[in-house]
């Protein structure tokens, strides 16, 4: 059990980030904890946490456990007047510190245990991590059985690979880079999670653990940059990989597609007269400032009879799906505490903006919205389709 | 309190298992191997003892495979000693008269209060091995136990019967229990801690002599279970129920 106080752990949070130090800047604004989509449910929202720390009231942070309704979504970080890294160093250090002293939810614990053993949250088997695109009609090659050279190593990612709803972004994913002519492949089995959403609830690691195994995996093919349809794996290889030492470029499938978007545009023919509004997710958008904002909405509005709509709450402003910072493996555990779904907010205000289809980037925003529109009362009213389903629709009808 | 406690490695049931066409008997080319989950049940009840009332905790384990992380990972949650048993023929499985019969050579060697497993391992299901190995030792065996008190130098053992029947059981020590379930889920230990471990802690090892199989069971055709095309229901009151039932299994042969 940790026996640290105030003092050290502040240390230690100063430590963590480059820009650590900033927290002994904090104005106590709260402009942080107002913004939290979970702060109102929460013992210590950051400014609370902060004040307490001060006050050298580390038993009673400790005692807490509602930092696991932390989903690392960057908010509090964006909005800090004072720039305090509050994300990746005050609260995921603080949940290492739950982690090391043995507080974590049973729920999240199975998917860290899993991520170990399996190298995937949700314990399927590393073996069959290819087999949705087995008897696909698009070859999707894996590379250790795969001779010719391409261009473009693909992260699937877990949910890509094994959720079932995910694995139809997948093959859309596929569909699309193969109307365009991109030499592709994939690890399939040689894949483990990026670890991005392990190393957010605290389990740096397991983070490193995972991340190892990747750069391993991936420094035995060549290729000239990676695509993933992953934020979180985006945020990962662009931000956290190359503390390790690995360097190649990334892309999020976004910005890969928003490239080619003449080379799209002559491609999709079928109109598909909707009204869309789309949803950034965390780790494209404002985390680490990825800024990643304009390519969903540049190839959205390309597809012919999309009308684009805005929600309230858009770009650096967007409303977390609640999936990050393990909250993907926290939901029984959010709604004891809060008994509130974010995904049920962003679900209104799809629908108040008019919009017949909430377009997502994210594997963590499939299953959650459509679980939203279900839970919201609005069932049939509102479709939930990754950006690249409503382009590989355009082009295959 | 010292406490030992026994670790079966088994089939990892996330993946495909295979029949040998030769043998009729489980593929072990391509298995995976984990711990049987109320081994670790039993590892987890042994640390929660520890803590309540001190002593040592010695993991042990026959050498199947890739063991070695287990053992570690038990370190990093705590345990005191972990000691990596070789013997013949291990990594084709083992029975549970064989299994006993390692467990008590290498037990021979280590004075302990209590000797906690798992009640039964996935792949035999048939919960021998915690009663066998007491008989071979002359100590009590208590099995399906979910809650262990110590008192007075004796431990009251919680043991779960069918029908959501406890009983709380006296036993003295040196005790044998077969874990159902720890008091807590089996805790978490962070990656960092099992690195640490790693580096940092030995595994012992041990060797076992032979072990008999005299009693063993003996498998003649194992076969994957096939899956049925649809699911009747049986509706109606109790006796409709039984009655339709009952002439279900006539019709089948299956009763008289």
């Amino acid at each position: 059990m940790s026996m640290a106080t105030s003092y050290e752990f502040l240390d230690k949070v100063i430590k963590a980030t480059p820009d650590g130090e900033y927290i002994r800047k904090c104005l106590q604004c709260g402009t942080c904890s107002g913004v939290c989509p979970y702060g109102f449910a929460m013992d210590y929202p950051p400014r609370s946490l902060i004040a307490a720390l001060r006050a050298d009231d580390w038993h009673g942070v400790l005692e807490s456990d509602t930092i696991w309704l932390c989903v690392s979504c960057f908010a509090c970080a964006s909005v800090c007047p004072v720039k305090i890294p509050l994300t990746r160093g005050l609260l995921a250090t603080l949940k290492t510190e739950m982690l090391v002293g043995g507080s974590i939810p049973q729920e999240l614990q199975a998917a860290l245990g899993n991520s170990r053993r399996y190298g995937n949250a949700m314990g399927e088997s590393p073996r069959k991590r290819a087999d949705w695109a087995k008897d696909f009609t698009i070859p999707v090659p894996v590379l250790a059985s795969h001779k010719e050279p391409i261009d473009v190593l693909w992260f699937v990612g877990d949910y890509g690979s094994y959720h079932p709803r995910v694995q139809l972004v997948s093959k859309a994913m596929a569909k699309v880079m193969h109307a365009l002519g991109v030499k592709f492949g994939i690890l399939g089995p040689e894949e483990n999670s990026d670890g991005d959403t392990q190393a957010f609830t605290g389990e740096w690691g397991l983070f490193e653990l995972l991340a190892r195994k990747n750069i391993k995996a991936m420094s035995r093919h060549t290729f000239k940059e990676i695509v993933t349809s992953d934020p979180h794996a985006y945020n990962a290889l662009k931000h956290e990989y190359p503390r390790l030492g690995f360097n190649v470029p990334v892309r999020h499938h976004t910005q890969f597609l928003a490239e080619r978007l003449d080379q799209l545009k002559s491609l999709m023919k079928n109109r598909l007269e909707t009204r869309v509004t789309y949803h950034d997710p965390c780790y494209l958008g404002r985390a680490n400032d990825n800024n990643i904002y304009e390519e969903p909405r540049q190839l959205l509005q390309a597809i012919p009879g999309v009308e684009l709509v805005e929600m309230s709450h858009n770009r650096a402003l967007s409303i977390c799906c609640g999936g990050g910072g393990g909250g993907m493996w926290l939901d029984g555990f959010s709604w004891e505490k809060a008994h509130a779904r974010t995904t049920e907010w962003r679900v209104k205000e799809a629908m108040a903006a008019g919009a017949e289809v909430l377009a997502i980037a994210c594997p963590y925003e499939a299953p959650r919205f459509e679980d939203a529109v279900k839970s919201a009362g609005n069932e049939g009213k509102l479709a939930v389709k990754d950006v690249v389903e409503l382009i590989a629709e355009s082009i295959f009808g | 309190m010292n406490i030992a406690v026994l670790i079966k490695f088994v089939p990892d049931l996330v993946e495909d298992l295979e029949i040998d066409a030769q043998t009729g008997l489980l593929d072990r080319s391509f298995l995976r191997l984990i711990p049987n989950e109320l081994d670790e049940h039993a590892l987890e009840e042994a640390l929660l003892l520890k803590e309540r009332h001190g002593g040592a905790v010695t993991a042990i384990t026959v050498d199947s495979g890739d063991v070695d992380e287990t053992l570690y990972t038990a370190v990093a949650k705590g345990a005191d000693r972990v000691i990596k048993v070789t013997a013949e023929g291990a990594d084709q499985g083992m029975g549970s008269q064989k299994l006993a019969s390692i467990f008590q050579q290498v037990l021979q060697d280590i004075p302990c209060d209590l000797i906690l497993t798992g009640t039964q391992t996935v792949d035999d299901l048939d919960g021998f091995v915690g009663a066998l190995l007491a008989d071979r030792m002359g100590l009590p065996y208590v099995g399906y136990v979910t809650k262990i008190e110590a008192v007075d130098g004796r431990v009251i053992a919680r043991k779960e019967y069918p029908g959501g029947l406890n009983a709380d059981i006296q036993v003295s020590m040196p005790a044998v229990l077969g874990i159902q379930a720890a008091e807590k889920p089996p805790r978490y230990v962070v990656t960092s801690k099992v690195m640490e471990a790693m580096k940092s802690a030995k595994i012992d090892d041990a060797e076992a002599g032979e072990a008999p199989a005299e009693g063993e069971i003996v498998i003649s055709q194992m076969s994957i279970p096939e899956s049925g095309s649809h699911a009747e229901m049986i509706e109606g009151s109790v006796e409709e129920v039984a009655e339709a039932i009952a002439r279900l299994l006539r019709e089948r042969g299956l009763i008289a």
